[in-house]
């Protein structure tokens, strides 16, 4: 990967205690690198922010996605079929204006490859704050850690329902930014309903552990932002928004109607007093 | 030599498990289920009887006299085409339905390269009663559109896989998606010796039958050990049954991978011969991948050995040097299975004339040098694609 150097924005820490402050739970919006395709993703990225995003997920496109669902799949395959790379992914993410934190999302192969410490330097000059690998279980974590801990990016695991006690301990232990709570067994996706649930996985993680929770998977309208915000600290929305970039950023044409959708999510996020 | 896997699920440096939280309490699970299981003599006295009964075992060993006059080799074949549904296949699928049994699973899931692994797992089903579904990529499906009959009349279902190459390294995809989203009440019967621990180790041990009735078998027969074994690889399962009893013997062992088009050509299946480690599929091990690790397409005329990945021990035991990875291309592959079928009458699968294929690399054996080959399964599921290829 190139080496394109950005100021980093604000840390997810203190996203997360300005959020406190304004009484308010964090937007997180996913995208995916490169679908619309990649010149596109420093306005799209823009765009987010000025819809309300808090904090912003880049997934990089990988061929073998186990852990998403079939709008999150077909995504990266455009992605990849357009020839996106994880440099370039980077460079275009360092071009963006931007203010919230920036994640990048995916599976552990990607950095392998490329070098766990060429990998963690140049997420932190592009201006990354942290890395959720979706196939990166804490057991197995140690290298990475000890690469991105040295460029300082955040490390964000996955808390699922299945996870027991002693897991959840272990998830706890080794995250650092927030804990993503996964709503539901299952891939990425659109769902109809959050399951009630998952505000128990919230309460199990929030008794082990004073970082921020948020929860994904299957979230996509207000009143799942709403319901989720109840308990966690913020609600991922992913597929909805991938779909929706698909068929309507037509290159920043459907910008405004994007800003309103944006708006609507945002504004579930705050509270009601 | 390593036995099993430490306790991080690596045998050496490869293996482990690379997947979404959500499944490690099921890995967990089976990993202790299966422990308790093997260590269970009423577990092994079941499988045994099943093995018997119901598969055909022990599998015999054929002498092959006319292929060892042509090579001055001295040939013997491991016959698992002679077990029911006509693959190695069928030992995991089974021990894998009595430990789903065991853990009150009611529903099975398997992925398929060939078919053989989908038709002996929904064999197992509709021996137990098991609900059955298997995916099965669509380029898959249809050069092997005879399996996918069969499975139906077992009466399972099978949902062809369109997203990324279509074959079986989608096939896996859709089969962990699914596993993710029904874990509760679902087992995932992974058919090849890769995948996330305790998979690896695991298909193995219900392989191991192979290797163990081999040794014994020969050792009866010709009063020594053989000097060579050989298997083909694909993610590795029959392989690494057959390997795995004579890891502490003097034989010299050779996995022989999809050559395809030729390893040069890039078009090929040899993750071993020509790829690098990295993870897919939940595991550490060597597949075909690009400089940003991507997973590359793959290409064999063979369906079985379709497949970028392999089994973690095999990494091992290449690392280690204990066993020789070498590759045989579709044509030398189709040739040993024209030479098998003319000279024996036994018409392999496509995937075991890959390891055929290797007793005719010059200078590979010394004259009289005692080879014996696992010929892991049966060409009829091939008569298709060979009558279009072949012309007879």
């Amino acid at each position: 990967m190139e080496k394109v150097e950005r100021k980093p924005q604000m840390t997810i820490a203190d996203k997360f205690s300005q959020l406190r402050a304004r009484n308010e739970k964090a937007l997180v919006l996913f995208i995916t690198a490169g679908d619309p395709p990649l010149e596109e993703l420093p306005a799209i990225l823009e765009a987010l922010q000025e819809g309300g995003a808090d904090l912003i997920e880049v997934g990089i496109p990988f061929s073998d996605p186990i852990a998403d669902g079939p709008i999150i799949q077909a995504s990266s395959q455009r992605a990849l079929d357009r020839g996106v790379t994880p440099g370039a992914v980077l460079e275009m993410i360092a071009k963006a204006k931007l203010e919230v934190p920036l994640i990048t999302m995916g599976y552990y192969n990607t950095f392998y490859r490329i070098g766990l410490d060429k990998s963690a330097e140049a997420l932190g000059k592009a201006g990354v704050n942290a890395t959720i690998l979706s196939d990166l279980t804490p057991e197995e974590s140690d290298d990475w850690t000890k690469a991105s801990r040295a460029h300082n990016l955040d490390n964000i695991f996955l808390a699922a329902p299945t996870s027991t006690d002693q897991r959840l301990d272990e998830v706890c232990r080794r995250a650092t930014g927030f804990v993503y709570a996964v709503s539901r067994t299952g891939v990425t996706g659109s769902a109809s309903s959050v399951p009630p649930e998952v505000k128990t996985l919230v309460q199990r993680i929030k008794s082990r552990t004073h970082l921020p929770v948020c929860v994904g998977f299957g979230i996509s309208q207000p009143d799942h932002v709403r319901m989720v915000c109840e308990v966690a600290d913020g609600a991922v929305i992913g597929s909805w928004l991938v779909d929706f970039l698909e068929k309507g950023w037509e290159n920043g044409e459907g910008k405004s109607e994007l800003t309103t959708a944006l708006q609507a999510l945002k504004q579930a996020t705050r509270g009601r007093n | 030599m390593l036995t099993r896997p430490d306790a991080k699920g690596r045998f050496g440096a490869y293996g482990g498990r690379f997947v979404p939280e959500t499944l490690i309490p099921a890995l967990e699970e089976l990993e202790q289920e299966f422990d308790k299981a093997w260590a269970d003599p009423d577990f092994h006295k079941e499988f045994d009887r099943l093995l018997n009964e119901f598969v055909g075992r022990p599998s015999p060993l054929t002498d092959a006299d006319r292929l060892s006059e042509e090579t001055g080799l001295q040939i013997s074949i491991k016959r698992e085409d002679l077990n029911h549904t006509g693959a190695h296949k069928i030992n995991n699928a089974l021990g894998q339905a009595l430990l789903a049994r065991r853990m009150g699973k009611k529903r099975i899931i398997a992925e398929t390269g060939a078919g053989q692994h989908g038709v002996a797992t929904a064999t197992v089903c509709a021996l137990f009663g098991l609900q059955c579904e298997v995916y099965m990529g669509e380029e898959d499906c249809a050069r092997q559109e005879l399996n996918v009959f069969r499975m139906r009349l077992l009466g399972a279902k099978v949902h062809p896989v369109s997203s990324g190459t279509k074959t079986l390294k989608d096939a896996l995809n859709e089969a962990m998606r699914d596993w993710v989203t029904n874990v509760a009440d679902t087992h995932y019967i992974i058919g090849t010796a890769a995948g996330p621990h305790p998979y690896p180790y695991m298909v193995r041990e219900f392989h191991r039958v192979i290797g163990d009735e081999a040794r014994a078998q020969y050792l009866e027969r010709h009063g020594c050990l053989p000097d060579a074994g050989i298997a083909c690889v694909g993610g590795g399962s029959n392989a690494i049954g057959f390997f795995y009893a004579f890891l502490a013997d003097p034989t010299a062992l050779y996995g022989v991978e999809a050559g395809g088009l030729g390893v040069a050509s890039g078009k090929h299946a040899a993750p071993l011969t020509a790829g690098s480690p990295g993870v897919l599929h939940g595991s550490f091990s060597y597949l075909m991948q690009d400089e940003n690790g991507q997973v590359l397409a793959t290409h064999s005329v063979s369906a079985g050995l379709d497949y970028p990945g392999v089994g973690a021990e095999h990494s091992y035991l290449k690392d280690s040097g204990r066993v020789q990875y070498v590759s045989a291309t579709d044509e030398e592959a189709l040739s040993a299975f024209r030479w098998l079928s003319e000279k024996e009458g036994i018409i392999p699968a496509f995937e075991s004339a890959h390891a055929f294929a290797t007793l005719r690399t010059p200078n590979l054996f010394k004259p009289g040098t005692r080879v014996l080959v696992n010929l892991s399964g049966r060409g009829d599921k091939d008569m298709e694609m060979a009558s279009r290829l072949l012309e007879l």
